[in-house]
Order: structure tokens, then sequence, then C-alpha cells
């Protein structure tokens, strides 16, 4: 402020600009150092995986299931494709769900549930990922049994929150004037939502996904009395599944290093996918 | 003179407790281009959204009086205000076409969204509405190219072709070259003459040269009141209101 308005005042100029320059040089310090502060924990949690879990990544890591407890070698093939069928299936969930949320939220504001879903949203949000493990364990497990379904559900569930958030905040990115053309062809508003407003947004929402998914690919919790695990391969969503997470955590409260090395990797892969997973969601929303 | 296409009676418009728009009449005869002039705020959109129902969405907007198109009443009971926009096509001040869409889906959006699938026809559509829209010749060769790719003046011709596309009896066009450029304004005003032999329109332009090239009526609204409605000729050269003289020639507004 100062800087600003001191060349009204008309003082010498170099003596300004000296004192600027310093202030420049301290906060360019000061920034430097805060962006060390947020980036060093990352790095650190990644270096760590990197040289505790490469070793243990080889192909036997992506093609065997886990060895024996004690014996050598294995790898975590089960674990992977367990992750991969239960978060395409909690997708099917968050994102259909999710989107219906975000789309009733953005589009139907003076709707008199309005209210109550939005309620409903940031609650859902807020409500802890064992709690939602819980839920899917008294709604299916009980009845069913451990089941890779059941573990999708609560990770379903975990997503929709996220889903609906993102949806409706790029719905509503969409120019009103957009929305009227469309009406004023003599379109019902919901043909002008889902044939021209959702499809503009496309980008957005599938941001939303991919970060919901990154957000509760590590998810350990809920499946813990849900999906369960598996130490062998499972292809039948009504069993007992295993899933990364659920590896790590084993493996890491294993009194094996076989198993430990394991975890290690399996959490390497995991960070990994992530990472993926959030730089293709931003990707995917610089397209739009 | 035949029975008008368009008749507004006593049409008051409000905003919850605000007025915009205060008992208005006005009749629209067929195949003629109508402009509506007045300072900026004086209930010109106002009134022109009405006519299509855009209003039904505007929480607190509220439409009192009668419009009548083309024997019916606009607001009477039971009427579907879908089928009601389907007859008034609308042009906005911006150009605002579908941004997922090509040029060609753009314009035949109305139809196929609405579930026509002949491709032929959809193709014959397209054609006419392009051509009317005097953009056939800049855009034939690239109808599967995003539409977001076309120039202001070309998106708002495009925009007038999807409106021409589903066929209205009845043209609304808010401003529709504030935004363009000298060259793209004139090939849209040229347009308008073509344009009457298949639709009328009524247009809301703060141009006088504009209203005063393009359109056979001209009404004029001040603080929600239309002050003035008459031929064009009448309106620009002998006004019967004084304040309707002030703003025609520059003295106000
Ligand atoms: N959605 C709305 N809610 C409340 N008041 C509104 C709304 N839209 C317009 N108004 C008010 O109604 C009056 C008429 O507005 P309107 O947009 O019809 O004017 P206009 O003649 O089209 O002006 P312009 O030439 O600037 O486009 C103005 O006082 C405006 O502030
Ligand atoms: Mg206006």
């Amino acid at each position: 402020m100062t800087a600003q308005s001191t060349p009204l005042s008309g003082r010498p100029r170099p003596r300004l600009s000296a004192a600027r320059r310093l202030r420049n040089l301290l906060m360019g310090v000061l920034i430097a150092l805060s962006t060390v502060v947020v980036v060093a924990p990352l790095l650190l949690i990644f270096f760590y995986l990197l040289r505790e879990g490469l070793g243990a990544m080889n192909l036997e890591f992506f093609t065997r299931t886990p060895a024996p407890e004690g014996e050598t070698g294995g790898g975590l093939l089960n674990a992977i494709l367990g992750s991969l069928q239960m978060l395409a299936m909690a997708s099917v969930l968050g994102v259909g769900v999710g989107v219906a949320g975000g789309i009733f939220l953005a589009e139907y504001p003076r709707h008199p549930l309005m209210p109550t879903v939005r309620m409903l949203s940031d609650v859902l949000a807020g409500i802890p990922a064992i709690v939602m493990g819980l839920v899917a364990y008294g709604l299916i497990v009980l009845q069913f049994g451990f089941s890779g379904l059941a573990g999708a559900v609560a990770l379903g569930f975990l997503m929709i929150p996220i889903v609906v958030r993102t949806t409706e905040e790029v719905l509503k990115l969409v120019p009103v004037t957009v929305r009227e053309a469309g009406l004023s062809l003599g379109l019902p508003q919901w043909l002008v939502i889902l044939r021209i407003v959702l499809p503009a947004a496309a980008g957005g929402i599938i941001t939303g996904v991919m970060l919901a998914l990154a957000r509760v690919a590590g998810e350990a919790a809920p499946l813990l009395f849900t999906a369960f695990g598996n130490p062998l391969v499972n292809l039948d969503p009504t069993k007992p599944m295993s899933a990364l997470p659920l590896e790590i955590y084993r493996g890491a409260t294993s009194a094996y290093d076989e198993n430990q090395r394991l975890a290690k990797a399996g959490a390497l892969l995991l960070i990994l996918i992530i990472f993926a997973t959030s730089l293709l969601a931003r990707r995917a929303s610089r397209r739009r | 003179m035949s029975t008008p296409l368009l008749s507004a009676q006593n049409v008051s418009i409000y905003y919850g407790d605000k007025q915009a728009v205060r008992d208005v009449n006005l009749t629209v005869q067929r195949g003629t281009v109508n402009a509506l002039i007045g300072p900026s705020g004086c209930g010109k959109t106002t009134f022109l959204r009405a006519i299509n129902r855009m209003h039904d969405l505007t929480p607190g907007a509220r439409v009192t009086g009668r419009i009548v198109l083309d024997g019916e009443d606009v607001y009477g009971p039971g009427v579907d205000p879908v089928t009601m926009r389907r007859r008034v096509g609308m042009v906005f001040q911006k150009p605002n076409p579908f941004p997922t869409m090509s040029v060609f889906d753009n314009v035949v959006s109305g139809l196929k969204l609405a579930g026509v699938r002949d491709r032929a026809r959809l193709m014959d559509v397209a054609e006419r509405s392009l051509r009317g829209a005097a953009l056939w010749d800049e855009v034939k060769d690239r109808l599967k190219t995003p539409a977001t790719g076309l120039s202001g003046g070309q998106q708002q011709r495009l925009c007038i072709a999807r409106a021409l596309a589903v066929e209205p009896e009845l043209l609304l066009m808010d401003e529709p070259t504030s935004a363009l450029d000298p060259a793209s304004t004139a090939r849209i005003e040229d347009l308008m003459t073509g344009l009457k032999q298949v639709t009328t329109i009524l247009i809301v332009t703060h141009n006088m040269h504009q209203a005063a090239r393009v359109s056979d009526t001209t009404s004029f609204f001040l603080n929600g009141d239309l002050v003035e409605h008459g031929a064009t000729d009448q309106v620009f050269t002998s006004p019967r209101d004084e304040r309707t003289e002030a703003y025609v020639t520059g003295r106000f507004g």
C-alpha cells in the first residue's frame, strides 16, 4: 500500500524502489519456504515408499498372490484386481447417485426437497469412512456375508458427496443463456439439462469422479468388515475380496519381513495410482 | 387488417413487489418486423421474455393481463409453456451456441433433441435454416466442426438459424447485434427483410438507425410504460409524444 501511494507524495524514486526490492526479496523467500513446507511431506512419503517398495515391485508382484506366511515371493494380484473391481462397482453407485444429486441441487434450487438433499449430502460428506463400512456391514454383510459388493457399496457411499459437490459446481458454471436457448427451442427442462447442460459440464464432472476415486481408493477402514480380504484372486463380487489398502494393513502389521515388503510395494502402487488419477483429473478439467 | 399474430392486453410484469412493465397494450401483425426501443432498464427485455414464458423460471416474476398468440392465450389455463415456447423463437444478446455441439447439431438441435431421427429431413432443415440466416455458404463445408469455432457474427447467425429450424410463428430478438462488429450487424439487418417471408419479428434494439432501417412498426418504452406505438416512419418523423421525440432525436436515453 505505501509503495503505491508514496509516488504521489513526490518522494525520490530510487530510495523507494530499493525498499520495495527488499520487500519483494523477502516475500519471495517466504513464499519459497512455505512451498517447501507444503511439498516436503509429500516428497518424504514418496521417497520413503520408493526406497522401501520399489525393490518388491517386480513381475511377480503384479502376477502372483501373496505367498503363505513365512515363505518368500508372491505378489498382490488379488489386491490389485480386487481394488479395480470394487472401484468400478463403487463408481456405478457414486457416479449414478452423485451426478443425479448434483443435477438436482444445481438445476432445481426452488424444489421443496432441495434443502433436505443438500443437508443429506453435507452430512454424508462428514461421515467417517469406518462408519460407512459399518452401515454396509449392517445392510449387506449381516444377511449375505462378506463380499466385494459390500465393500463397493461402502466406497460408493463415500464417493457420493464428492461427486455431488463437483457436479453442482460445474453445472452452475454453464451460462444461463445456454439453458435459456434450449428452453426457447421448446425443449423440456430435463432434456435441456441432460442433452445440453450436462455435456457442457462433462469435463468438470469427470474431474470430480476421478478425485472421488482417488480419495476412496486408499480407504482400508470401510473394507475391513465388508470386503474382508481374500488371499486368492476373486472375480466373484458376492465373495470376500482383497484390496490394496487391506493388504497394506495386513502386511504392515505382520511379523514377517516378506509381508512388510509387499505392503510397502502395495502402498507405492496405491500412491502412484492416486497420483495418476489426480493428474488425469486435472487434465480433464483443463480440456474444457 | 387481418387478426394480429400477437396481441398484448393490459400486460403488467412484476419482479417481486417491483413493477417493471405497466399496463402495456400492443399488437403485432403477421410478416412484419417490429422494433422495441427505449432507454436502458425501461422493461424491453422484461416484456419480450413474457411472450415466450421465460419468466416462469425467474423466482418472484409475475405476469398479469393477457398475451394472445394466434388466438391462444399464452398464459391460459392448461397451456404447456414448453409447447408455447416451441412456437416462439428467441435470439439473445450474446451468441449462445450449444458449446459441445457441431454447427449442424446446433442448427437442428430443436428437432433432434425432440426426437427427430430422419437424417434427410434434418439435413434439409439445416440447409434451409442456414440459408435463411445467410450462413450456408460460409459453413456448408464445416457442418461437422464445433460451433464454438465460428466467429461471433457467424455464431449469432447460427443462433438465428437454430431458432428458424423449429419454424417459429414469432421470432423474439433481444439486441441481437449489440455484441457484434458493424459488418456482422449489417449482415443481420439485411437478413431481416428476408425473414419476414417465413416469420414475424419482434426486435429490441438500442440502435435508432437499426430500428428505422429494419422495422415496420416501432414501440417506445419508458420506465415500464409503452409510451408510443406506431408505424416506424411515423414514430421517427412525427412522434405524437414529446418524450418519444426527445428519445429518437437522441436528446436523452
Ligand atoms: N430478474 C430480475 N429481478 C429483479 N428485477 C429485474 C430483473 N430483471 C430485470 N429487472 C428490473 O426490471 C427493469 C427492467 O429491466 P429490463 O431488463 O427489462 O430492461 P431493458 O429495457 O431490457 O434494459 P436494457 O436496455 O439495459 O437491456 C429494470 O429496472 C431491472 O432492474
Ligand atoms: Mg434488455
